[in-house]
């Protein structure tokens, strides 16, 4: 139960946080495309509702995780090949940036901005919308718990 | 919107430039073997690719389609602006030349890619500009409507959208030698900022199609350009993360044990 860590695992301590982060950011933007635009066909490509600051923040984080999840696994390659890679830390922050990611979504996005609703054929949006950001909030309180774990770990080491 | 089909003087001229380019990389390539030195021939697959998918929308029937209809003008606005120049860039057509000129034109070529205009037209910063701030103007303005008027604008949008998108590709992702160099983070912020511009463009015009492009155009056209873009920009985010990857390289084994156990 208690894995030892390399003192590589704790010199990369930051970049395997970021890595995860952005790993978390760029899957949740790709899940979501997936599942909800294309397979489900509930979110709409374009609402007419939606505002001049909700299309510059769609756009602006649609690029971010396009990049993040190439860039965030060239992270990976890179601290394994320094032997770096600390499973436990970089999946307890791709947690935290699915659930922020989800949550920004949820929250600020479809409700605030109006880029589009979770789904259009139903009655019952409020239940959808509850149901995505507890989902979110679960995923991103679950993530800060494992990273608190592993900052432990890494106080522990640096004493 | 009916328009006047392209005439064969137009479609010859733009034609032209990439069959010279062609010719010119066979030439280098032919001179080059005969110095007898090797040049891959991935590389020379991915010119030729480059330049054919840069003909089909500047001559020919994707051309004329484009001409009429929005969708085609989109698919055709990947290929010559994107596509094909990311292609012709993994070609290293720079490369190629410096090695099959004699060397004093080879080092008169050095000064041209040394010189202070190549230094301004490799900022990243000034390409995403000349790229994505061409597309917004050509599309949010009269301009695409005059373009379907004037032959002129016609020739000169064409070129604009090929050269700016070559210039671009080439700021993002050095396969080219290329003196001024800028750092990875700088380059991947604009990369980001010109992939979200790209995509809000592409959101915009599926909400507001250009002057006298019906509104299904416009929503098919929109989402081309959205998805298309994606596609090929990964490759670009691709290559350029892959030449960070390669840059970080920890020195030696040796250096790294002794690191670990300091």
């Amino acid at each position: 139960m208690t894995p030892i860590n390399s003192k590589q695992q704790f010199t990369y301590a930051r970049r395997n946080f970021w890595s995860g982060i952005l790993f978390g950011l760029g899957l949740v933007a790709f899940l979501d495309e997936m599942v909800f635009h294309q397979l489900l066909g509930w979110h709409h490509f374009y609402d007419k509702s939606t505002t001049e600051i909700g299309l510059l923040s769609d756009g602006l984080f649609h690029a971010f995780s396009w990049f993040a999840t190439v860039g965030s696994l060239f992270m990976v390659a890179d601290l394994r090949r320094r032997d770096a890679w600390w499973k436990k830390r970089w999946t307890g922050a791709v947690l935290i940036g699915l659930g922020f990611f989800n949550l920004y979504d949820g929250l600020v996005q479809h409700k605030l901005m109006r880029i589009h609703q979770i789904r259009y054929d139903t009655n019952n949006l409020l239940m959808y919308d509850i149901a995505w950001n507890v989902i979110a909030v679960v995923f991103l309180l679950a993530g800060i718990w494992i990273v608190h774990q592993t900052r432990k770990r890494l106080i522990e080491s640096s004493l | 919107m009916t328009h006047q089909p392209i005439p064969l003087a137009t479609e010859l001229l733009l034609a032209f430039p990439f069959m010279a380019a062609f010719i010119i990389y066979i030439t280098a390539l032919a001179v080059s073997m005969k110095k007898d030195r090797d040049w891959p021939v991935y590389r020379t697959l991915f010119w030729s690719a480059g330049i054919l998918l840069c003909l089909i929308p500047v001559a020919g029937p994707l051309a004329q389609l484009a001409h009429m209809d929005f969708r085609y003008h989109m698919t055709g606005h990947l290929l010559l602006g994107m596509l094909g120049p990311l292609l012709m860039v993994l070609g290293a057509p720079v490369k190629l030349l410096l090695r099959a000129l004699p060397a004093a034109k080879a080092k008169t070529l050095t000064g041209i890619l040394r010189s202070g205009t190549l230094a301004v037209l490799s900022n990243p910063a000034v390409t995403a500009g000349l790229n994505l701030g061409g597309l917004w103007v050509l599309y949010t303005t009269d301009l695409f409507r005059l373009m379907h008027e004037s032959m002129l604008l016609h020739i000169l949008i064409h070129l604009h959208i090929f050269l700016a998108g070559y210039l671009f590709t080439v700021s993002m992702i050095y396969i080219d030698p290329i003196p001024h160099r800028r750092s990875y983070v700088y380059r991947s912020i604009i990369l980001i900022a010109a992939l979200a511009a790209h995509g809000i463009l592409s959101k915009y015009l599926y909400a507001y199609p250009p002057a006298g492009v019906p509104r299904d155009e416009a929503e098919t056209g929109g989402m081309l350009m959205y998805y298309g873009g994606d596609a090929v920009d990964v490759v670009i985010v691709i290559i350029l993360c892959w030449h960070w990857y390669r840059s970080t390289k920890p020195k030696t084994r040796n250096e790294r044990t002794t690191y670990v156990s300091g």
